[in-house]
């Protein structure tokens, strides 16, 4: 009898706490408008996605998504409480309610989107596995390194995926692997490997660290799919609908050429999708439950997805990483924003 | 007949007998083996100094702001000295350091009063230290009353933090560890089993599974729309992990005492909370400060890894600064800070400790 009566207890606690998880906070919107601050889970640190500068500000391009929702939804980019989360909490987080807004270069894959309770609210960086060569060696493409020594991290999905691209290529490689990324640095300077590999994203920080930056190329080939973008938790629409509409914003606004610097001329174009896009035709922020000048808020504080590019991780930054796969879609890339009408 | 002997003055030893260079045959340079181990040794530590002094003082560059002011031929100490009011006080607000610096000398000055013997009124400013001084620091810091603007937890961080996680750990720990290895040594089979039980599951599970625990399950596990500040959370696992070690060495403390004391005692008709307090406790706690400080030690350290629960301690800091786009690459610098910050720390509660035997005289030595 007794053991009964504790499974009974048991399974109703897991039965709260599951109903807790999935529909916690089904009122985002409210709750961040009361509290004022939308909470935003960051990275406890990457280069040009999501670090504290000089004077305790977060910078970054992840960190540029929460302002942007802040921008959006309280009229004020600066208020945001940014939580560093790792890799294993972030999940966690999300789905306890501690944050709203996840925003830490978080690959959009079907297990994540379709087994945690959560939703992926777009991509804001197509990262892959890239090269790195030594400008000597005169190598221009991927289908180059055949035979090459190349310096890994190990235990990171770029060691398989590497393995995975020169079997499927019908080439050979000679994989040096190290248990840090400042070995991986030290050996590709020291000509332990003729290559090295990660990330795109972190290849250009990777660069930096070597005394001779500029002796050393970026490849454009990227041989792995790795959509990072902002995710929200399942359950809430309107608060998806936010996160994703902010980010389609600052697309919007860099495909019709409004700047931070502009917007504000800009509020009399004659252009159709501008003046929708700035809320001068119709207020296209009432289905989200915002004010008509929602995106007007995001590009005059943030600015648009150029501006936040370049700024954080383009040439206007140390990583200087090209646009390549993130430019706009009508210039190449991948980034690509459905219209607002 | 000794009597009529007149006697030698003293005399001065041989001088190849005193002095440093008798100092340097006798310990140096005793025999040929000797020899050749002190010249490698010296040859050694030329290898490791020379180099760590140009790299560290010689080659460093102490003066600049950016990046574009380190030479790179040794460290860059711009790195330190631009990030420095982060290291100390993290992410904190910069119009509100004020406070952040108040409870910093306020902290610092109260150890001191504490730690020197001549200060009077040593009850009182331990009262105060122990209550008044935690409660004036969380107004201060926190904010939110008397017009301070609030500063929420997941903005402290930096020496502040390390200080304040291992200063709660500490004075958390030790009355709860009291406690635990009473109740262990108790006869009651009830209050003896929860303690046993308690100590040996803090003691089972690693810090970082408790940091875990309590970072990503917990919230998993409370109603929703009720959230545990996580600087709380890191706080309390930290209290009762240390609380368990703590409860070992005092129990390890206990047991050096002669049974015969407590005896003595009650048959003078004292309570049990007398004999503890008044005659076991004090004779015991005084032969355990070298444990005790060493748990200290340990849990000063420890708290870096809090890190890994996304608090940004001093080291979290360090490695947070390191990912600024503007400063990648000057890592040793920054870890190279880090550790002469705790070693600070560390050594000089070891010098205390240390300090503390001799004026008690724990050693029994007579």
């Amino acid at each position: 009898m007794l053991t009964k009566k504790h499974l009974v207890l048991l399974a109703s606690a897991g039965v709260v706490t599951l109903a807790g998880t999935s529909t916690a906070n089904a009122a985002t919107l409210e709750d961040t408008v009361e509290r004022g601050a939308v909470q935003c889970g960051v990275s406890d640190g990457l280069p040009g996605f999501s670090a504290p500068d000089g004077d305790g500000n977060w910078q970054g391009l992840d960190v540029d998504v929460c302002r942007a929702v802040a921008a959006a939804v309280l009229g004020d980019a600066d208020a945001v409480n940014y939580i560093s989360l790792n890799a294993v909490e972030r999940f966690t987080a999300l789905q306890s309610g501690e944050v709203d807004v996840l925003s830490r270069n978080t690959t959009w894959t079907t297990t994540r989107d379709t087994t945690l309770g959560l939703n992926f609210a777009g991509v804001n960086f197509y990262d892959g596995i890239g090269f790195m060569v030594s400008r000597d060696l005169g190598i221009s493409g991927a289908d180059e390194l055949d035979g090459a020594a190349i310096c890994i991290q190990t235990g990171t999905t770029t060691e398989l995926n590497v393995a995975d691209y020169f079997r499927a290529n019908d080439m050979q490689f000679d994989p040096i692997v190290f248990d840090t990324s400042e070995q991986t640095v030290g050996g590709f300077q020291a000509g332990r490997c003729d290559v090295l590999t990660s990330d795109t994203s972190q290849l250009a920080a990777l660069r930096i660290q070597l005394d001779d930056p500029e002796g050393a190329v970026i490849l454009p080939d990227i041989i792995s799919k790795e959509p990072l973008g902002p995710v929200v938790r399942q359950g809430d629409d309107t608060w998806f609908n936010i996160v994703k509409w902010s980010l389609f914003a600052m697309l919007n606004a860099e495909e019709y050429g409004v700047t931070s610097e502009n917007v504000d001329d800009m509020t009399s174009s004659e252009n159709p999708d501008i003046a929708r896009l700035l809320g001068q035709d119709g207020n296209y922020g009432e289905g989200m439950g915002l004010e008509a000048d929602w995106a007007y808020n995001i590009i005059s504080q943030v600015g648009n997805y150029a501006e936040s590019f370049e700024r954080n991780v383009g040439m206007g930054s140390p990583l200087e990483i090209e646009r390549g796969a993130n430019a706009l879609w009508n210039q190449g890339g991948f980034q690509y924003a459905p219209p607002i009408r | 007949m000794i009597h009529n002997q007149t006697m030698i003055n003293q005399r001065p030893a041989p001088t190849n007998t005193i002095g440093p260079l008798a100092w340097l045959r006798a310990n140096l340079f005793s025999g040929p083996i000797n020899t050749l181990f002190t010249l490698i040794g010296l040859y050694v530590l030329y290898l490791l100094v020379v180099p760590t002094i140009q790299w560290a003082f010689i080659n460093a560059d102490w003066t600049g702001t950016t990046r574009e002011d380190c030479s790179r031929e040794g460290a860059c100490w711009v790195f330190v000295k631009a990030r420095f009011s982060q290291f100390m006080y993290g992410l904190y607000p910069r119009d509100e350091v004020w406070r952040a610096n108040i409870v910093f000398a306020g902290f610092f000055a109260l150890i001191a009063w504490l730690a020197i013997p001549r200060m009077p009124f040593k009850r009182w400013v331990a009262v105060l230290a122990l209550v008044g001084f935690p409660v004036a620091a969380y107004v201060l810091l926190h904010g939110g009353y008397f017009d301070l603007p609030r500063v929420p937890t997941h903005r402290w961080g930096g020496l502040m933090l390390t200080l304040l996680l291992a200063s709660v750990g500490m004075i958390g720990a030790l009355p709860i560890g009291i406690v635990l290895a009473l109740g262990r040594r108790s006869n009651m089979p009830i209050v003896k089993s929860f303690c046993v039980i308690f100590i040996e599951f803090w003691r089972g599970v690693p810090l970082i599974t408790v940091l875990f625990m309590a970072s990503v399950m917990l919230p998993l596990f409370l109603p929703s729309g009720i959230s545990v500040d996580r600087l709380v959370r890191a706080l309390i696992g930290l209290t009762l992990f240390q609380s368990a070690y703590m409860a070992e060495v005092i129990r390890g403390g206990l047991q050096a005492i002669p049974k015969g004391q407590e005896e003595a005692a009650a048959a003078l008709g004292m309570t049990y909370w007398k004999r503890m307090g008044l005659i076991v406790m004090p004779q015991a706690l005084k032969m355990m400060i070298p444990g005790i400080v060493n748990t200290f030690i340990s849990l000063f350290k420890d708290t870096t890894l809090v890190m890994i629960i996304g608090l940004f301690d001093l080291l979290g800091i360090v490695q947070a600064a390191l990912s600024d786009s503007n400063w990648l690459g000057f890592s040793i610098e920054g870890y190279v800070f880090a550790a002469f910050v705790f070693w600070i720390f560390c050594f000089s509660m070891s010098r205390y400790s240390q300090y503390l035997e001799r004026k008690l005289n724990t050693g029994h030595k007579h």
